[in-house]
């Protein structure tokens, strides 16, 4: 069995401030991690490789220091990783990604037949959870989103069954192989890297390919120009118009501020004061 | 693994504007006109996000002077006629109909088959789901089949020119950013449950009906539907309807306080919501996350106590009809989008404010009586 | 299963990165194990660079390095509540290549450095904590992580793990750090526009400032205040025995103390505007030369904040790192290349290297100065008010004559000090930095 595992590079966006003046983004120090969504995506993988054999080959398309990234994975045990970069990839939205990560996985595919594509939910400098469907329909393969657990697996009779998240419920859907699976965060434990592990990864040599390393054809497919989607503006939240009603407490204070807001809020907002009075007396 | 087939539509765009990139709109993708908007259905109810999105197509299309679609593909048994009826009363001037058995329940094939065979039948210039699970898994292979723009998740939808500017939060939710497409039809745009108002019915309206088949056989799908297994019944928590919400952050320092916020919102009927660090720190679950990652909420009347009003959180909640925060920090964020506002601290002000309005309220209610 | 290396190196701040860059660079087998997610992560500096140690492991560092600005001014200031009295060096001299000392922002410093020690060939695992030394008798043989089969044996470990380091600890190499050997210092990164930064500070672009601070800013305490220029972003911060903190009867924080510097009325203008974006805190060992523990034996060798080697009253720690942790590599070398164990006696040579360089040197100057400025607390209050006032008097000019002021200024040292007071101190100073 060969799976390939998709993952991106992101920094970490729990940290990344915007300067209040020049409305700049403060990346610095900001350090890079592998898309805490794909580590779901991954394990997942490994759980599979873990009951059926086989290979996983991880594939990320990013800069020069992403492989970093890459080698975290192998530590966990993926057998194979490779970097695509390339100058000719930047400014690439979701369009252009998943066509720069599909033609890859069909190189990849070359070497040894692709049998899953596994992706994480979304990513969390991104958000849009669209490049996994991309892929999907860019190779033709089956699309089974928002996977919360993989009952099984039959490589014999080429067919899998997966649980799906929907709305009000879980879907237990059949499906064929070759398929590409977005797995739900949550779903399971990220496994620990020994020792040997660890030192395996720290020697690897991670692949990079350029874009004709990854069988890319179409340059006008990739990049800038394969990007349908323009940033127009970027821009920090407009401040209201009028300004907040304010007032600051001391010890002493409390009960008149919070009195006084009272005051405030019903004489301007009278239907909230009734609608506070029903949910109390219900 | 083979190629997606290729739209018949449009001619090569010519090379034009910034580095190379294609920002020339053809003649034939010019032709391109209305709004649509795919309205999701499962299991005997429409998801209200459809309709919320009903309104707001209604007006991209009036600044447009173009009309309004509703999407509606589903099995030859479902009621896809009733929703249409509701479709025209939130604003549709038509409704595109795919119906076949092949098409009841959601599937990623069919439902992707049916609408890029509908866009390239018919030819709206932007395309609005839902940014749910079933949204976002049909989005994402329709715009790849189309070759299109897809912006999701978005916050604000606007008309620039002739063109769809969509807004969303970018950098993690530190910043937002305006995308458009402007060489590529149709523009498509997923939104989140709650951002767009519910707009107002009017059952006056009508609205023409245009059916399309769908050209696929069940063996032609491939993926196939065992089973649906429900959610167990549990009191689950309804805070995107919610009209009153009492939300604590991480300013409250300790999970203990949080009690704080929990006495508040039983005084005022409310529920309960928490900013991202709150839920990933574990004082709340993840169902009542308010923000980018969390829910989006309309409540008439939104405290938060401990919140800093970070973007991230911002999003998610500043449509409130009034907005109250409390913070020991006169220059935290939340004031400047918040309509009132306590500067002290929230262990202290929470209580007092609890005991106020027990006292006004009932003192109204004992009035009543 | 295990494997072995010629050197396991423990730490991968500028220590631990000197030792394994060194030693790679010479083609032996090592690997570097940090505790953190990355190398940095766990680090916290000032920070300044000083060439010279850098230059003697990595030539050409400036030819890619991260860094700042080149200090071209330094200014000493003694504080009292709201004045200074200061001293300012300026030199054109400071303009001429090579720079002798950058400000660098520690977090994109690190990864280059431990960029630089992986193209040597060292191997780097991070995540990884090494929980004790793998001993045979007397003889260190490796070290045990905390990852499954987490043994991994070695010639040599060198302890680079930082002031925390447990390991020497547990491995009875040397006692607890004391209170009063260490300092707890926190700092904020300020982040503003490079044109605001060259205009308050007077310098041009790729000029930096370094204003040392001492007085009642720290209340009492043993310590010292900082503010350094970055490219677009100021570094502040100040640091106190963790012993004083202790004993502080205001009980101030250090987070409060730092407030409060940032609030004096000479720091405040300078910092205005400026954008938090990095707040952390961490702990300096300042015991000076007697509080330096063992740092050498069989199989193992101490570099680094772990061995205690900062000069407190110079300010100086990372320079002592990157020489410790080379000199200890070339030590390992010298020994290899000559066939030798590598056991205590052959690593010798690592603590004769040290004593017969500024390290140990410029330890042992100072090696008084900590129980004098501990006992001494009229050096970081009295003092500092006496010549605030002094200056104050002499340049105020207000129809009093200049005698009736000079004797003013020099009553007042004598009632605060008395003559015999003002005489021991200056005797004590002397001892303290012969």
């Amino acid at each position: 069995m060969h799976i390939v595992v998709c993952i991106k590079q992101v920094p970490d966006s729990a940290q990344i401030r915007v300067h209040p003046v020049t409305n700049t983004i403060m990346r610095q120090g900001v350090p890079a991690i592998v898309n805490p969504y794909d580590l779901f995506a991954l394990e997942e993988a490994l759980r599979l490789k873990d009951r059926l054999g086989g290979r996983v080959t991880m594939l990320c398309m990013g800069p020069p220091q992403a492989e970093d990234a890459l080698r975290k994975c192998i530590s966990f045990g993926a057998t194979d990783a490779i970097l695509v970069t390339d100058r000719a990839f930047a400014g690439a939205d979701t369009l252009a990604t998943s066509y720069a990560l599909a033609a890859a996985i069909r190189k990849i595919g070359q070497e040894q037949s692709v049998d899953l594509v596994f992706t994480g939910k979304q990513t969390i400098d991104g958000d849009t959870a669209q490049v996994g469907p991309g892929i999907a329909k860019r190779l033709g393969m089956n699309l089974l989103t928002y996977v919360s657990g993989i009952r099984d697996v039959d490589l014999d009779a080429r067919r899998l069954k997966v649980e799906r998240r929907a709305e009000g419920g879980v879907q237990l859907l059949e499906s064929t192989l070759p398929s590409l699976i977005t797995m739900l965060e949550g779903t399971n434990e990220m496994r620990f890297a020994s020792m040997d592990d660890m030192l395996r990864a720290a020697r690897f040599p991670v692949r990079k390919w350029n874009k004709e390393d990854a069988g890319i054809e179409d340059l006008t497919k990739i990049g800038l120009k394969g990007s349908p989607t323009i940033v127009s503006k970027v821009f920090g939240p407009t401040p209201r118009a009028t300004k907040a009603d304010i007032e600051a407490v001391n010890d002493s204070s409390v009960q008149d501020v919070t009195l006084n807001l009272l005051q405030k809020i019903f004489t301007a907002h009278p239907m909230i004061e009734d609608e506070l009075v029903q949910r109390l007396s219900a | 693994m083979s190629e997606a087939a290729k739209p018949a539509a449009p001619a090569a765009p010519r090379a034009a504007g910034r580095a190379g990139r294609n920002t020339e709109l053809s003649e034939a993708l010019k032709a391109y006109k209305g709004v649509w908007v795919f309205v999701e259905h499962d299991r005997g109810h429409v998801n209200p996000v459809s309709w919320e999105l009903m309104g707001e197509a209604r007006k991209l299309a009036d600044k447009l002077g173009v009309d309004v679609a509703g999407v509606l593909m589903g099995g030859p048994d479902e009621p896809l006629d009733a929703y249409a009826k509701d479709a025209y009363a939130f604003g549709a001037d038509r409704c595109y109909f795919v119906r076949d058995p092949v098409l009841h329940g959601y599937r990623n094939e069919p439902f992707t088959k049916g609408l890029t065979d509908l866009v390239n039948k018919h030819q709206p210039e932007i395309m609005l789901l839902g940014a749910t699970t079933m949204g976002r898994d049909l989005a994402g292979s329709v715009a790849t089949t189309l070759g299109t723009g897809l912006t999701a998740d978005c916050t604000e939808l606007n008309i620039d020119g002739r063109a769809l500017a969509a807004t969303r939060p970018t950098f993690g939710g530190s910043l937002l950013c305006t995308i458009m497409t402007l060489a590529y039809r149709p523009q498509m745009a997923t939104i989140r449950p709650r951002v767009m108002q519910m707009p107002r019915r009017d059952d006056s309206r009508l609205g023409e009906a245009v059916e399309m088949s769908l050209g696929m056989i069940e063996t032609d799908v491939v993926t196939k539907l065992l089973e649906f297994i429900p959610d167990a019944n549990r009191n689950t928590v309804n805070l995107a309807y919610a009209d009153v919400i009492v939300t604590g952050g991480k300013g409250l320092k300790l999970p203990d306080n949080f009690k704080l916020i929990w006495d508040l919102a039983r005084v005022l009927g409310a529920e309960v919501g928490g900013t991202r660090p709150v839920v990933q720190a574990g004082w709340i679950e993840a169902d009542r996350q308010v923000g980018q990652t969390g829910k989006t909420v309309r409540p008439k009347l939104y405290i938060a106590a401990g919140v800093s009003g970070a973007i991230q959180h911002r999003v998610g909640m500043e449509s409130s009809d009034v907005i109250v925060a409390i913070n020991t920090d006169p220059n935290a964020p939340i004031f400047e989008f918040a309509h009132y506002g306590i500067v002290g601290n929230a262990m202290q002000v929470l209580p007092v404010l609890t005991e106020t309005f027990r006292s006004h309220l009932n003192k109204r209610i004992r009035k009543a009586a | 299963m295990a494997e072995k290396f010629d050197a396991i190196v423990v730490g991968a701040g500028p220590s631990g990165n000197a030792a394994a860059y060194t030693l790679a660079k010479a083609g032996l087998k090592v690997l570097q194990i940090e505790r953190g997610e990355y190398p940095g992560s766990k680090n916290v500096q000032g920070a300044i660079l000083y060439a010279q140690a850098l230059e003697q492991i990595i030539p050409n560092f400036r030819d890619d390095a991260p860094l700042e600005r080149h200090i071209i001014e330094q200014r000493i200031w003694m504080l009292d509540d709201n004045s200074f009295v200061g001293t300012h060096y300026r030199s054109d001299d400071y303009n001429k290549p090579p720079y002798n000392r950058y400000t660098i922002i520690r977090a994109q410093f690190d990864k280059w450095f431990s960029s630089k020690v992986r193209e040597a060939g060292a191997l780097l695992i991070c995540e990884t904590t090494a929980e004790y030394l793998l001993m045979d008798g007397d003889r260190v043989t490796g070290v045990h992580c905390d990852r499954m089969g987490g043994d991994v044996f070695a010639d040599v470990v060198i302890l680079a793990d930082g002031v925390n380091s447990t390991l020497a600890r547990k491995a009875g190499f040397h006692g607890e750090l004391s209170s009063k050997n260490v300092a707890l210092a926190v700092k904020e990164i300020l982040f503003m526009p490079e044109e605001t930064i060259q205009a308050r500070f007077n310098i041009a672009e790729d000029e930096g400032v370094v204003i040392e601070l001492m007085g009642t800013v720290t209340e009492g305490m043993v310590g010292t205040g900082f503010l350094y220029t970055n490219k677009d972003s100021l570094t502040i911060g100040v640091g106190c025995m963790l012993g004083d903190f202790k004993s502080n009867p205001n009980k101030t924080t250090p987070y409060a103390l730092l407030e409060k510097l940032k609030r004096h009325p000479s720091v405040a203008p300078l910092i205005e505007g400026g954008e938090m974006k990095e707040y952390c805190a961490h702990l300096i060992p300042e015991g000076g030369f007697n509080a330096v523990p063992r740092i050498f034996g069989d199989g193992w060798m101490i570099v680094g904040d772990s061995g205690g080697f900062v000069n407190a009253a110079h300010r100086e720690g990372s320079n002592l790192a990157m020489t410790t942790g080379r000199l200890a590599a070339e030590t390992v070398i010298a020994a290899k290349s000559a066939g030798m164990p590598l056991n205590a006696k052959t690593l010798k040579a690592y603590k004769d290297a040290l004593d017969d360089s500024f390290v140990m040197k410029d330890l042992k100057k100072y090696r008084h100065l900590p129980d004098v400025l501990e006992s001494s607390p009229q050096f970081f209050t009295t003092y500092p008010e006496l010549v605030n006032r002094a200056a104050k008097t002499l340049f105020t000019v207000d129809g009093i004559d200049k005698m009736t002021k000079q004797r003013e200024v020099t009553g007042s040292f004598k009632s605060a000090r008395r003559l015999s007071g003002l005489v021991s101190d200056a005797f004590k100073l002397w001892r303290a930095t012969r």
